[in-house]
């Protein structure tokens, strides 16, 4: 049996496991659900709209048309940091390839010892003295290492994030490192836009009911009602959340450590991460250096597709005396958006071939992940592979 | 089929086995590595080396996440510019990420390289670990 290799360019973000959905061939990395993201977007730009429609000509004209002006940057900014927030990479920590897993496993039992039969091995914890605190380091089974302090798996995208806060629906990801300060500025710009509104609508309607009455006023910019009762239960939360995270902030904690309570003080445990000064604190987290992905998603790597041939195939040669090597490597560089593991229809028959792809393949000469034969990292994708093969070839 | 096989053994040696240099918490979640000298490589390197190629990658990754003067101002510009700032210019710690790689290819090419072994840059690892990859003596047996 003889298989014709086609390899193929593929970015590296169509390979990643985890439940990401992924936006202009790797630039935007997002959680699945998107909806609520949606539907926060069209609150602002929505809510906004209305108030530069109504409001802000009115405003212009009879206060200061400075006013419109600054709600036009601050409304550009709430937009930026959301946009940021959503759009980029939280700090997620890729999965240990093969040999990785292989050694973290094979230093496991070597510290477990020989384990008697029918007993539990011991949980799978690492101890860390950081700061004169002992701190344990969780092995995660998913990803198989142990995750870095502060570090959490988030089971809603499937991935162990570094310095894991929380995932937010409102803005469709997870926020960890490298997105959290763009998280805080979204949270606090929202809440002054928010009162800024509010506190204009309020002013608006004060201004023109005394020149034509309350009710005039309101027939007149029907918006500013709708304005008013979506800002006002905006305060309430974002007002509420941005507190929330500047006291997180202050003592450099995440939103996770607080849930759990791991620094809560019980046990003379305390934070080894906090600067102990508030401003340093801050500083750190607000204004530290910007770490970059470790995720390369655009990097370029090689994806090997066995595609069997049948024997009667003319072109390629499927008798091994042939001095031309076996695999043919056909480079395809395949820049798609959507991420199909399914081979284009280019193989050279679509007779029912034996489902003995990985019989004869020689390894190609280098690229990132390993192919088939050897255990691959990034198991499901490589099995949806041989599957869809499979699929393709029974139609 | 053979000949096959024996081209690709001088193309390129086979891995024997590989060492992973797991990350130093001990001073927080900065990025440090373990200057721990791994058996493995007992045979292949000298142990100071080694320590010294650690440490000077331990101080690269120190000088990239520094928190001092020039990284607030960094952040403090690149917030009043929305971060917009960005998509002209390289931030610090991205530009020591270079520095980190071409130190990497450097030691490979001098001192790694030559005695069968070859480190792998961090970054392609998700800053967890060093992994070094070493391969088999070339000595024994040629394959031909």
């Amino acid at each position: 049996m003889s298989a014709v290799m086609i390899t193929r360019k593929v970015r590296k973000w169509e390979k990643l496991p985890g439940k990401n959905t992924f936006c202009c061939d790797g630039r935007v990395m997002m959680a699945r659900q998107k909806g609520v993201f949606y539907l926060t977007l069209f609150l602002i730009v929505g809510t906004c709209s209305l108030f530069f429609a109504f409001e802000c000509p009115y405003l212009a004209v009879h206060l200061s048309p400075t006013i419109p002006v600054f709600a036009i940057v601050l409304f550009l900014f709430v937009l930026a940091m959301l946009l940021r927030t959503s759009f980029s990479d939280p700090g997620v920590l890729p999965r240990a390839l093969q040999e990785e897993a292989t050694f973290i496993e094979m230093e496991i039992e070597a510290a477990n010892g020989n384990v008697p039969a029918g007993q539990r091995p011991p949980p799978r914890i690492r101890n860390v003295q950081i700061n004169n605190q002992i701190v344990k380091l969780k092995y995660c089974y998913t990803c198989k290492i142990f995750r870095p302090p502060r570090a959490s798996h988030c089971s809603i995208c499937d991935n162990c994030v570094d310095r894991f806060d929380h995932h937010c629906p409102w803005v469709g990801n997870c926020v960890g490192k490298r997105n959290y300060r763009y998280f805080y500025l979204f949270t606090l710009s929202l809440s002054l836009l928010t009162i800024y509104i509010f506190t204009f609508d309020i002013v608006h309607v004060v201004m023109r009911s005394v020149d034509n009455g309350f009710l005039n006023t309101l027939k007149e910019t029907p918006g500013t009602v709708l304005e008013v009762l979506v800002c006002f239960f905006t305060l309430w939360s974002v007002v509420g959340l941005t507190g929330f995270h500047t006291y997180l902030l202050s003592l450099n904690q995440t939103t996770n450590e607080d849930i759990k309570g791991s620094w809560s003080g019980k046990n003379r445990v305390q934070n080894p991460y906090s600067h102990k000064n508030i401003i340093k604190n801050c500083c750190e987290v607000l204004c530290g250096p910007t770490y970059p992905s470790v995720l390369d998603r655009r990097g370029l790597t090689q994806e090997d597709l066995p595609v069997p041939v049948a024997s009667a195939a003319p072109s390629s040669s499927s008798s091994s005396s042939s001095p031309v090597p076996q695999t043919t490597h056909a480079v395809l560089c395949l820049q798609k958006t959507k991420a199909p593991l399914i081979p284009n229809k280019r193989t050279p028959d679509d007779a029912k071939p034996s489902i003995a792809a990985s019989a004869q393949k020689s390894p190609s000469p280098k690229e990132e992940n390993p192919p088939a034969p050897k255990a691959p990292p990034l198991a499901s994708p490589e099995m949806d592979v041989e599957t869809s093969i499979n699929k393709d070839k029974t139609h | 089929m053979a000949e096959t096989h024996s081209l690709q053994d001088l193309q390129q040696p086979a891995v024997s086995s590989k060492v992973f240099v797991q990350r130093d918490y001990g001073s927080g979640t900065t990025c440090r590595f373990q200057t721990k000298f791994p058996s493995e490589l007992d045979s292949r390197l000298d142990k100071q080396q080694f320590e010294e190629t650690i440490q000077t990658l331990n101080n690269l990754y120190a000088e990239a996440e520094k928190l001092g003067g020039k990284s607030y101002l960094e952040g403090c510009l690149a917030c009043l510019t929305a971060y917009t700032i960005f998509l002209c210019m390289e931030t610090h710690y991205e530009k020591m990420l270079k520095k980190i790689a071409r130190f990497i290819k450097d030691q490979n090419e001098k001192i790694y390289a030559p005695r069968g072994l070859l480190l792998t840059d961090p970054i392609e690892r998700g800053l967890r670990v060093v992994e070094i990859t070493i391969f088999e003596d070339r000595s024994v047996g040629s394959g031909r």
